[in-house]
């Protein structure tokens, strides 16, 4: 074991040192923002260096079996075993440095973006804690550990969305995704138990190892397993049907959107999969369920994303059909793959939340210089930004393209690679083939909507308001800086895993192979001629450069009216806009029956009726009773309590001597 | 390096007995200082200074019996050289210890400067380290003798008062009569076995054939009454609210605690070491006394106002609780024992103490109500008053959570799920007695009854050290229980008849 890889444990524990002294100076010093500033990124660039230095210890190291770290014993209860440890293979290698790398950059960016803000060393405390608890889900050898860091992460994500808690709105939207969450919680703990049932261990090695002997290739156990860690999944990483949170999640500050409901927590999913990759390999049903659901979530929120005004809706939008592509991914079992498009959509997406970030921030200090309250986040208030932030349309032009899929940049690569794959899968089952049209598709309006965005907010007139337009400016240079280094990564990832027809191709793809070998027997082959794989190349170019062209061609910046003065949506367009009626619909079918059941039958019935009335009061009248009775036979009279000893001797020797 | 005694040799038996002889000459020596000192109001402190030396040191010596693992050569005739003995007297020797710091201040404060106080507090203690350690019914008859006249007369030491008159007589004649009961059973068991030796009785019934002895089984249900009466169990309870309520509050405490234990333990050797083979005989009676122990005890709780009575009451809730352990009649039952007891005299000392802090005069008119709003001017006092509660309730983070819980996995690991069951539901009930307490202090007014309750609380020195020490291990092993739950889990391994280890092999 390369030496350094033992010293993964500060990795993690420095962010969480982080957040105790963030933690403890939000309450001691609240205005020492300098200090936090130190501390609360000064933490994250240590995390940073060092993960890179296990990383490239993982690099020399030859084996590919994994280091597993163990540190105490954690809950030894007769069969169960569960310690505190950590796996550093490959994988969590890759993910150790795109939280720890992402994460560095969004915490330099919310230096300044929140500056002004008075909870600035409570917003570093929940930052740092978040990345602690993003690392121990990454980290984790066994299920548990794994899980105590997915639900942190879901704690830290609740808090930050209710970050400016004193909005009602903002609370609400902190309940809802941990609501979300909870239910999605319940496959991941149910999935736990059956493993724990069958297996008799929830350590990954054992586990996977065990699985083979264990499980029927396409048995029942083993579909139920999977299908209840995907229902997980899709709660943390916002897939059909536990996808509405994340737009109501923007409510948190920009970079935390950036952070947690782009770059990392919501890829939880995804990660979780490509851990479980064996289970999946030998479950087909699920892995199609999972590639089903991935595809039309894919479609569904980019189709959602063409008709939002909000820019921080349409990113979350795209996120969530971004994340559709990696379970995809995943899905027809391109692990290395679905891994590759987190990696560069981590870059991309990061980036694009950052600028809007930046632009929001630009448009706040517009309106609150001249105490306008206008929408700071509606597109159709801003227009024509680029004159004033050069910097901002440039590095976000970069991850437009990217996530476009213009050749060259790295999101072409990463879900070139996935519908390339899930082409392949077609040759085998026509199922695959749809799901590559469904996919190429939602690729189509990506392109679309990505432009109509960038459109509406850097070019064309300016909508912000005469007097405002004098106080927009470029962010300051702490916020640029991050973006200059994502905009290098968005254009540059896709050097990680070139595809099978270029030089120095499938570099991440060997990188996994120890991750994702073992569940390589079960796959179907995937392979592509030259020829196909070119064509789909050129085919992906095509759809990304009409999507763009579409946009440029038909949209009409010049006529957009402010957001106070915009005539009402239409047809299919209001529709679009109010997200296909789907929270109303859960609403409708769920929430009130539930709340209905809750006050009439639960609380009025059960609780008030039954339990305070006949259990409660009942049993205290009961109880009253016969502590009457006892204390009416507490005479103090030695010759009743001779008597009451007497009848229980006379009923003890009944009870021995049988019936 | 093991330590072999021979116990057929003198010198052997002396050695095997040097706690007990040491605490007799050292009680003997007191009682004379006692006699000697009369005239000197101060007496009685100095005296139980020279008290808590002697239990040091009998404390001392049991360690090192532990930890040396002395072992008898051969079959315990007399008396036991086990880590059970070992353990159990550990148990009894702290609560001994915190009753005498708790009473320090208390005797002088109530004007019972009385100086044989702590040599009769000696002399229970020797008994109970007797009954603790009897491998013969003979030897744990004398021991439950000598330990009951030491309290007998500890119950009713404060003699100007007529409560505490009243209880020790009430006592003392409820007492004789199921001491009676006690050795009336022995004799059964000898009739039936021909012997009193515990292990030879085990010994006799693998033989088979006198499984369904009546004589024997009658033995055994009038032996469980002698106990009953002791350990407090309904219907055998009726003598506890009266007694408790007339005592000394340290001394209710001690008999609460200790007391209590002593008699646990040597029902649980008799259970474990003589009929664990043969547990048809007794544990459905048992388990009909834990069942209507935990029940009754409980729900008269609910309805007690008085504090001191309150706890009277929770102390009979808690033997129910044990005397789950005892039905499991298993090593793994008597580990729960042992670990409950020493959470159990932690926190009930603890309670005792504070209420002892609380009152004056015997402390039975503090209402619970009284403790109202006690949270604003006594913090720390509250703090420990809520932790004793929540322990006693079984609160996790608590020990008392912890001990409960290995109850019931003994339970459950005999297949006694209803009894599990009903244990849950009897510390559901107790919440409702124990919660108040919690409720009055922190989320109450002060009531007009006792405005100056907060001023007048009275907790210093060695009391204070004693309140303190008890919240802090009760968190602790709330916390952290792994050390001592391995020694309890190593003071029960011998516990099993070792002729019947033996006898499995041809």
């Amino acid at each position: 074991m390369p030496e350094i890889v033992g010293w993964v444990w500060l990795v993690v524990l420095l962010p969480f040192f982080g957040f105790l002294a963030n933690g403890l100076l939000s309450f001691v010093a609240p205005r020492a923002k300098t200090a936090v500033s130190v501390v609360g990124v000064g933490v994250l660039v240590a995390s940073f260096g060092l993960a890179a230095g296990i990383f490239g210890g993982l690099l020399g190291h030859s084996d590919g079996a994994p280091f597993i770290l163990t540190f105490w014993h954690w809950i030894p209860v007769g069969d169960l075993q569960v310690d505190v440890a950590f796996q550093v293979d490959q994988l969590s290698a890759v993910m150790l440095l795109v939280v720890t790398g992402v994460g560095m950059l969004i915490h330099i960016f919310s230096v300044g973006y929140m500056r002004e803000d008075d909870g600035y060393a409570r917003y570093f405390a929940y930052l740092n804690l978040f990345v602690f608890f993003m690392l121990v889900l990454v980290l984790g050898a066994n299920f548990p550990i794994l899980f105590v860091g997915w639900e942190g992460v879901g704690l830290c994500s609740y808090l930050l969305i209710g970050f400016w808690y004193t909005e009602k709105v903002n609370a609400d939207a902190g309940k809802k995704a941990f609501i979300m969450n909870r239910i999605g919680d319940f496959g991941f703990l149910i999935a736990m138990f059956l493993i724990f049932k069958t297996t008799g261990t929830l350590v990954f090695t054992e586990v996977f190892g065990l699985a083979p002997e264990t499980f029927a290739v396409d048995g029942p156990t083993i579909t139920a397993i999977t299908l209840f860690l995907f229902l997980g999944c899709t709660g943390k990483s916002a897939q059909i049907p536990l996808y509405t949170w994340l737009p109501d999640a923007m409510a948190g500050p920009t970079p935390v959107s950036a952070l947690i409901h782009a770059a990392t927590m919501v890829t939880a999913g995804v990660y979780l999969i490509a851990r479980t990759n064996v289970l999946f390999a030998m479950a087909p049903l699920s892995s199609a369920v999972v590639a089903i659901v991935g595809a039309v979530t894919a479609l569904w929120a980019a189709s959602i994303a063409l008709k939002q005004w909000d820019i921080k809706k349409v990113l979350a939008y795209s996120t969530i059909s971004q994340l559709g592509y990696m379970f995809l991914g995943v899905g027809v079992g391109a692990v290395a793959s679905g891994i590759f498009h987190l990696v560069t959509h981590a870059f991309f997406k990061a980036l694009l939340f950052l600028g809007s970030g930046s632009v929001i921030h630009a448009m706040h200090r517009a309106y609150s210089a001249t105490d306008r309250h206008e929408d700071a986040q509606d597109m159709r208030n801003m227009g024509g930004l680029r004159r004033w932030m050069p910097w901002t349309a440039g590095v976000m032009w970069i991850a437009t393209l990217a996530i476009a899929g213009i050749p060259g940049f790295s999101g072409f690569f990463s879900k070139d690679e996935i519908l390339a794959m899930t082409f392949a899968r077609g040759h085998d089952e026509v199922l695959y083939y749809v799901l590559w049209g469904v996919g190429t598709l939602a690729s189509l309006m990506t392109a679309f909507y990505m432009t109509r965005m960038m459109l509406y907010t850097f070019h064309g007139p300016n909508r912000t308001g005469e007097r405002e337009r004098d106080h927009l400016h470029e962010a300051p240079w702490v916020m640029t800086a991050p973006l200059l280094v994502l905009a290098a990564g968005s254009v540059l990832g896709g050097l990680l895993n070139l595809p099978h027809v270029l030089p120095f191709h499938g570099w991440l793809t060997e990188w996994f192979a120890p991750v994702t070998g073992l569940g390589e027997f079960y796959r179907a082959e995937m392979h592509l001629e030259a020829g196909t794989e070119w064509s789909l190349l050129g085919l992906a170019t095509l759809i990304a450069a009409v999507g763009i062209f579409v946009a440029v061609r038909f949209l009409r910046p010049a006529k957009l009216q402010p957001a106070a003065e915009a005539p009402e949506e239409t047809g299919f367009g209001k529709v679009l806009f109010r997200k296909y009626y789907i929270d109303e619909l859960y609403d409708l079918v769920i929430v009130r029956p539930l709340v209905w059941l809750s006050d009439r039958v639960l609380w009025r019935g059960v609780d008030v009726g039954a339990i305070d009335g006949a259990g409660v009061d009942g049993s205290a009248r009961l109880a009253r009773g016969i502590g009457a009775i006892g204390s009416w036979l507490q005479t103090g009279q030695v010759g009743t309590y001779i008597f009451i000893f007497v009848i229980g001797v006379v009923v003890l020797l009944r009870a021995v001597s049988g019936p | 390096m093991p330590v072999a005694i021979d116990l057929s040799a003198p010198g052997g038996v002396a050695l095997a007995l040097l706690p007990e002889i040491l605490l007799t000459v050292w009680a003997c020596v007191l009682l004379l200082l006692a006699a000697w000192q009369h005239r000197d109001p101060d007496a009685h402190r100095r005296i139980g200074g020279l008290a808590l030396v002697g239990l040091v040191a009998a404390l001392v010596v049991m360690v090192w019996f532990w930890k040396s693992g002395t072992r008898p050569a051969g079959l315990p005739l007399m008396i036991a050289l086990d880590t059970f003995r070992y353990a159990g007297a550990i148990v009894f020797l702290i609560g001994a210890i915190l009753t005498v710091l708790l009473s320090l201040r208390y005797l002088g404060r109530e004007r019972i400067a009385v100086p044989e106080y702590y040599a009769l507090l000696l002399f229970a203690v020797i008994g109970m380290l007797l009954m603790g350690g009897a491998a013969d019914l003979i030897v744990l008859f004398l021991g439950l003798e000598t330990m009951s006249l030491a309290v007998y007369v500890l119950a009713g030491i404060k003699r100007r008062s007529g409560t505490s008159a009243e209880a020790a007589l009430k006592y003392f004649l409820l007492g004789a009569f199921a001491s009676g009961f006690l050795l009336y059973g022995i004799a059964l068991i000898y009739g039936a076995t021909g012997t009193t030796n515990l292990t030879v009785i085990a010994f006799q019934l693998s033989d088979g054939g006198l499984q369904d002895s009546a004589l024997l089984s009658i033995g055994v249900a009038l032996l469980l009454v002698g106990f009953g009466f002791k350990v407090a169990a309904v219907p055998f309870h009726m003598w506890v609210p009266d007694v408790y309520d007339g005592a000394p509050t340290p001394i209710s405490g001690f008999m609460a605690a200790a007391v209590k234990a002593a008699g646990f333990a040597a029902l649980i050797r008799i259970m474990v070491t003589a009929l664990g083979e043969s547990t048809a005989v007794w544990q459905g009676a048992v388990w009909w006394l834990a069942v209507i122990t935990m029940l009754i005890g409980n729900l008269i709780a609910l309805a007690q106002r008085r504090l001191k009575r309150m706890l009277a009451y929770s102390s009979i809730g808690h033997a129910g609780y044990l005397l789950v352990a005892v039905t499991s009649g298993t090593p793994a039952g008597a580990s729960a024992f042992l670990f409950y007891a020493l959470v159990y005299t932690l926190m009930t000392i603890g309670a005792f103490g504070l209420l002892a802090a609380l009152g004056r005069d015997g402390e039975s008119e503090v209402l619970i109500d009284d403790l109202s709003g006690l949270a604003a001017g006594r913090p720390w006092i509250s703090f420990a008053m809520a932790v004793f509660m929540l322990s006693l309730l079984g609160f996790p983070g608590t020990a008392g959570f912890i001990g409960k819980w290995y109850i019931l996995s003994a339970a459950i690991g005999t297949g006694q799920w209803l009894l599990a069951v009903i244990l849950v539901l009897g510390s559901v009930v107790s919440a409702g007695y124990y919660l108040p307490v919690i409720m009055n202090m922190y989320m109450r007014e002060p009531v007009e009854r006792r405005p100056d309750l907060s001023a007048s609380v009275d907790l210093v020195g060695a009391a204070r050290g004693v309140v303190a020490t008890a919240v802090v291990l009760l968190i602790l092993l709330g916390v952290w229980p792994n050390r001592v739950l391995d020694l309890a889990v190593d003071g029960s391994r011998d516990l099993r008849a070792p002729a019947l280890v033996t006898g499995t092999s041809p």
